[in-house]
């Protein structure tokens, strides 16, 4: 369910068609977005979320997978 | 030696749709584009009309993950260059790039952006700041977009000149051409002003008509009952382009840029100048930039804001500078159908007066139904005429007393 509505987010804010498959294993830097781009989706994130991911956390995120596990541990801690 | 520089294509989105055909039809049939506005509550503004543009839809153009990314008036410019590179026939696969450029205007530029930023900074904090802000609402934005969407890596500057900022941007484009600095230009403006921040702001300058029972009756000029401007909005653009380069590829030309003249008032910081003396001076500097007497002018394509205090300004200046012949020249304006586009203004009044010199019918000024005294020339009142075209100047004036005019020449015989 995390990572259902984190795709949903990237999808919808990189205007992605629904042919390009976006799975756990998919990162924002393989995505080719620049860094403006990274900032508003995790701003996107947080809201939708209502957490706050602290700066530092960022580099721990290889992947979309490793951002919803940080957000399920989060929520459910 | 100077190089003649030509206008080969034209592009532009208005309330009326996008493309030249669709604007120069609408004003040749004397169509009103003003209506209330309808994207946000006007209930407690004095004035609750604008020539809004609706359903704009830049999709067909661009993709989204293009556009996202966009301000409305850069939005407005990119359609309306992509509509103007169409129109122009241009193969930019066959073009050298580092020879074409970008002069845009605009008054505002991202004003959209601002305020909705502005709005998360105050309800939701300095961290809800988006960080495309800046990248959105700087005003050189739409002009920087323009060269990376078409690769164009040529001269690329932004001018800001309140409402005669896109004639600056056709002005500068024209001397980049004429000195040998660019071969292809796309010059004009864009503006997306109908928010609530200007509406409000214009409003309390009793700037703005407030004949909001009868809309599309608000916008004037010249009349005695005129008072004061509607505001607009969209994106006109020109493609010109060295007559040697157009003429190697056989391109169409559709006329001639013969000179442009600038000035200032040195008076007021909105107020014009009541003799109209910056206004005269730019007008006599295109002329003589054209080198060409007062006498050549077939028309004018007016300022003609309809507020109390331009329209009458505006008439003193051609009398000053034409004398007689003033009276025997059609001077129109078609603010009284687009509204007023502010920093597009003048960019969307060259496509039309370009258009007008190609099919030699110069659209009307619509609502002039009782003169003011005070504007006694042939405002072509409500009804298009023919007729045939050799120079035609266009005037624009912004707010700071900044005025510029264009002088455009047909090469049909």
């Amino acid at each position: 369910m995390y990572f259902e509505k984190i795709a949903d987010i990237v999808r919808h804010h990189l205007a992605l068609d629904e042919s390009i498959e976006i799975t756990p294993a998919s990162s924002l830097k393989e995505m080719k977005i620049d860094s403006l781009d990274v900032v508003e989706i995790i701003m996107k994130i947080e809201d939708a979320f209502e957490i706050e991911i602290p700066d530092e956390k960022l580099p721990d995120f290889h992947n979309l997978g490793d951002l919803a596990n940080y957000i399920k541990s989060v929520k459910e801690s | 030696m100077l190089k003649r520089v030509a206008v080969t294509g034209l592009g532009c989105v208005t309330p009326f749709g996008i493309g030249r055909h669709a604007l120069f039809d609408a004003l040749s049939a004397g169509r009103s584009a003003v209506s209330l506005v309808s994207s946000f509550d006007t209930s407690e503004f004095k004035t609750k009309i604008a020539a809004e543009i609706k359903d704009f839809d830049p999709d067909p153009y661009f993709p989204k993950s293009e556009t996202r990314r966009m301000d409305r008036f850069t939005q407005f410019a990119a359609v309306a260059a992509k509509d103007a590179l169409i129109d122009s026939g241009l193969d930019l696969e066959k073009t050298d790039k580092s020879r074409f450029g970008i002069v845009l205007g605009s008054g505002f530029g991202g004003i959209a952006t601002t305020l909705e930023q502005h709005k998360n900074l105050l309800e939701r904090g300095a961290k809800r700041v988006s960080p495309m802000c800046v990248p959105m609402m700087i005003p050189n934005m739409a002009a920087g977009n323009l060269a990376i969407l078409f690769g164009l890596r040529g001269p690329n500057e932004t001018l800001c000149t309140a409402c005669a900022s896109s004639s600056h941007a056709i002005a500068a484009a024209f001397r980049m051409i004429q000195s040998g600095k660019a071969d292809l230009m796309i010059c004009g403006g864009s503006e997306a002003p109908v928010n609530p921040l200007i509406l409000a702001a214009f409003s309390s300058m009793n700037a703005l008509s407030k004949r909001n029972g009868e809309p599309e009756k608000a916008s004037r000029p010249f009349d005695k009952e005129r008072d004061g401007f509607v505001l607009g909005e969209g994106a006109g653009i020109l493609v010109l382009e060295s007559f040697e380069h157009a003429k190697a590829r056989k391109a169409a030309i559709y006329a001639e840029i013969a000179g442009a003249g600038s000035s200032a008032d040195a008076f007021h910081i909105t107020s014009p100048d009541p003799d109209g003396l910056g206004a005269a001076s730019a007008m006599r500097a295109a002329l003589a930039d054209a080198g060409i007497t007062p006498d050549k002018i077939s028309a004018v394509t007016a300022h003609g804001t309809g507020t109390v205090a331009n329209d009458p300004t505006e008439t003193k200046a051609l009398k000053s500078v034409f004398w007689e012949h003033a009276y025997k020249i059609p001077v129109n304006s078609i603010k009284s159908m687009l509204g007023h586009a502010l920093g597009a203004a003048a960019a969307l009044e060259a496509v039309a007066a370009v258009s007008s010199m190609m099919s030699g019918l110069i659209p009307p000024t619509i609502n002039l139904d009782s003169p003011d005294p005070e504007c006694d020339l042939d405002y072509v009142p409500n009804v298009a005429r023919k007729a045939a075209l050799k120079y035609v100047m266009t005037d624009s004036f912004g707010f700071g007393g900044q005025n510029s005019v264009l002088i455009f020449r047909s090469l049909r015989s």
